[in-house]
Formats: C-alpha cells, structure tokens, sequence
C-alpha cells in the first residue's frame, strides 16, 4: 500500500508498510496515481495503458520513471506487502507497566472543555490518601513482571493540590527500585497555578517530563481556562512556566495547549509560546460533545488543514533559520521511532496502560475514570479484571475495521481507545474527525521531514 | 535515480523481528492525553 500526496510543493510517496519516504517528480506522482494504491503485483514494463496517458511526457522518459518505480518495488521499499500477520503472537495481553494517578480529583481552575468534571469526574471532589497512592505503587510493580522500565504520571484534577502525597509517592517508588530491579520514571501534568519556586526545583530533579497547561495567547488562554472565580489564570501561570523552562534546561517538559473552535488560528498560539521562549511544544484540538459551542466539527476540518499547513511552513522556515521548535505532533523520526510491534498494538490502553482514581479504582485509562461500567479493579483489594485487560490488549490495528486498510495505522496505532467509545460507541471503532486530524497532522510531518532533507 | 529520491530507508518489518520488548513510554504519558500519536515515541533500544 503507498499513500501519496503534495504538501508544500512537494510531491511525496509514502510506503506503508515498509515506512519508507520518497520525494518524486510530477511524472512519477501522476504516474503512481495511476495505479491501485494497494497494488499486490508489479509488473516489470510499464503497462501500456499508463504509457499512453502518460505518452505526452515522451515514452523514453516513461519507461524510465517506470523503471526506478519498478526497482525500488523489488527493493520493498514500494508497495511492499502487508505480511505483519506472522507477528501476530506478539500482539497479546501484555504486563501493566504505566499508571497514571490521579493524585487529587479536586481543581483550581475551571475550564470549560475539562473531560474531567472539573476534577470530580462525576463523582464527589477527594485526593488521594498516602495509603492508596503507595497501594498503586505495589499494584503496579506486581503486575509489571518482567518489565523494568516503570511510569507513573501524577494527573489529576490538578496533582499539585495533593503534592505531599506526591512526593511521598516518588520517595517510596525509589525505595522499590534497587529491590525490584525497577525505574520508575515519574511525569507531572500541571495547571501551574500552585508551582512555586520549590515545587518547581522538585519537579525538575524528580520528574522526567512535566506537561504545563497553557492554551496560548492571553485572551485564548483566559477565555477557557478560568478559576473558580471566572478569572483567567494566564498572568498566574506564564511567569512560572518562565521559570521552570529556565531551570530545565535539556530534560523534558511540554507547554501544553488546546484549541477549540475559538482559535483555529491556533498557529498563532504555538508562535506565542515561542515568543514565551518555550521551545517544547503541544497544542491539541479539543475532543468534545458537538452541541458544545467550542466543539471542533467536520465543518472545521478544511480551516484546521489549512493552518497545520500554515504552522508547518513556519516551522520550516524557523528550523532553517537555526531558531527551530518542537511540536509534539509534527515530531517523526523516519530512519528509527518505535518498532511496527509497538505501532500495531496501539496505545497500550487497557493494557500496559492504566488510571487508578482517588479510591483505588482501576480503569482502562483517564478518559474512562468515573464510568462504572469500565472499571478494571482496584489497587486496594488486588482485584484485577483480566478480561477486560485481554480486550484492550486484542484492540490492534488489525481488529480495527477502519484501521487495517488506513495508510497511517504505522503513525496514530488506532487512534484512542476512549475517544473511539465515548463518540462511537465501541473501542474499535474509529473516530473520524480525530482521524482526519491526525493524517493531516502525520502529512505535515513527513513534509518536515522531505523538506529538511533537500 | 533522475526522477525519485528516497528519503529514508527504514524497513518497519525489520523492526518487527526483534520488537515488542514493551520497555518504551506508553503514549499517553508523554504529552497528549487527548489525541493519541504512538509514532512519536523513542525506542529504548536505541
């Protein structure tokens, strides 16, 4: 399977299965275009129905373009076959190895898209105790087995709210490590109301990425993201967020976004965090109820395509002026990335995957926290569904109906999970609109990345 | 060649054989949350 588009004056031939990239001319797109995009078999010359639509370009010149289609075809690297089904042992129930915690169920801010119930998720607003925080920990190390790479996302609510426990937790998950041949490597998703000048240095020491919410330009920003008062928070937050990407230096850390219908100029929120001096960069859209009215609709998607083009060119152009960005979704790594056994299996939802509540309370991750029918165990008893594990970890690429014959299944893995549920009613079935997203999003990278390489 | 240039020479099935070691970030822990992308994570053998 190829998939070929033009992006920025450029034309670009995907392999799908092999992951190769490949710049072409005019002649050789039209050419390509002119075959099955799913073709199983090539044949040697050049077929004479594609000489004689092409016969205006000369047929010495034909033949030639045919033929270095023809050698990369031998090569794999074109049209090369879909045979990942001999890996199909490896597409099974795998051991837990990330959780993310949900330290406090309470929030300071109120922001209007928040999948959280602003904080509560539909059920009373608690933290989380010392007792179940340290009971996830053991839960965790049980279930991962052999797996010695351990994560733990402190999420919330806002996490910071609970931050005693917080750091208890990591204390006591470093006290697990040596014994159980263990890393843990925490991660923090803040608001960054309550960061201060010592929670800033603790979490830059502890923690290996830190995703700090801010949605972009003041009135952007303040518009969705107000406290309980109705105030917006962006005066609060900015100068902290100054701060701590000050002290972190290389390590790891996000400014993250969202955009909504009220900013599908979002381009401009990503150049703002720029001007910030942030240099690692998120900027999501917003997955919502369509009868809200930030909701992002079908309707939207050709402005959005628009501006990711937009945001593409000038992270070109500022990558060739030497003052480059990182945006999390143009990020693509061509000759390496994760391996296509990873790719296939997804995100892991459900089943390397998990969210365990302020109760104890398992479920598949944090988008299906709250939702009673999905609950998965809990830490405090050590029940633990199975079944339910095995369903999430049989939700590859290939049980996704929509998936097995999408060129960008190597990229997205089947989308999410929660977003699948939550919008069409079953796991496996595809969220349109955030896959319309995202294969923009993956054509934009890939256009980076030819771009780069000429 | 005159009329490709090939920019990468990645094979994804390659990285099947010895794939799978289930070590690297779960995408969600990175920084999405909402909008899930699992091609942008590191491999930890690499």
């Amino acid at each position: 399977m190829i998939h070929q588009f033009k992006n920025n004056g450029i034309f670009i031939v995907l392999d799908v299965n092999s992951g190769a990239v490949h710049v072409v001319d005019e002649l050789v797109y039209e050419m390509l275009s002119l075959l099955d995009d799913d073709i199983e078999y090539l044949s040697p010359k050049c077929p004479s129905s594609i000489a004689h639509s092409l016969e205006h370009y000369g047929s010495d010149t034909v033949n030639e373009a045919y033929g270095e289609i023809y050698e990369l075809y031998k090569s794999g690297l074109l049209f090369s076959k879909d045979d990942y089904a001999q890996f199909a042992d490896k597409m099974v129930s795998s051991p837990l190895k990330a959780l993310c915690l949900h330290v406090s169920h309470d929030c300071n801010l109120r922001c209007k898209y928040c999948f959280a119930g602003q904080g509560g998720y539909g059920k009373e607003k608690k933290v989380m105790s010392q007792e179940v925080a340290f009971a996830a920990i053991d839960f965790l190390v049980n279930q991962s087995k052999g797996r010695r790479n351990l994560e733990v996302d402190f999420f919330g609510g806002e996490p910071l709210m609970n931050f005693d426990v917080l750091k208890n937790t990591v204390e006591y998950g470093r006290s697990l490590e040596k014994e159980h041949g263990k890393v843990f490597r925490f991660t923090t998703t803040t608001n960054g109301v309550l960061l201060n000048d010592e929670i800033a240095d603790y979490l830059n020491r502890e923690m290996s990425n830190v995703v700090l919410s801010l949605d972009g330009r003041r009135e952007i920003h303040d518009q969705m993201r107000p406290n309980a008062g109705g105030r917006g928070s962006y005066d609060t937050i900015v100068p902290k967020y100054k701060h701590f990407a000050s002290i972190r230096g290389d390590k790891d850390y996000y400014v993250r976004g969202t955009f909504t219908k009220n900013n599908l100029d979002f381009s401009k929120d990503v150049l703002h965090f720029a001007d910030l001096g942030f240099s690692q960069i998120s900027v999501e859209p917003v997955v919502s109820d369509e009868s809200l009215p930030f909701s992002i609709k079908k309707d939207d998607l050709p402005r959005i395509f628009e501006e990711y083009d937009n945001l593409a060119k000038i992270m070109l152009e500022r990558k060739k002026a030497g003052c480059g960005i990182n945006f999390f979704h143009f990020m693509l790594d061509l000759e390496q990335g994760p391996c296509a056994i990873k790719r296939l299996r997804g995100c892991g939802c459900g089943n390397e995957y998990a969210a365990v509540d302020p109760d104890g309370d398992i479920y598949p991750c944090h988008q299906f926290v709250g939702q009673p029918e999905w609950k998965m165990g809990s830490v405090i008893t050590g029940e633990f569904d199975y079944n339910k594990k095995e369903r999430f970890a049989q939700a590859t690429v290939y049980n996704k109906q929509d998936c097995k014959t999408c060129w960008a299944k190597f990229y997205c893995s089947g989308g999410c999970s929660a977003n699948n549920f939550a919008y069409c009613g079953d796991i496996l079935k595809s969220h349109k609109l955030s896959c319309e997203l995202e294969k923009k999003r993956l054509e934009c990278a890939i256009m980076i990345k030819t771009a780069l390489s000429q | 060649m005159k009329h490709i240039k090939t920019i990468n020479k990645q094979n994804l099935k390659q990285t099947a054989v010895k794939g799978g070691c289930g070590e690297c970030q779960a995408s969600c822990q990175s920084a999405c949350k909402t909008s899930c992308t699992v091609a942008n994570q590191k491999c930890e053998r690499q």
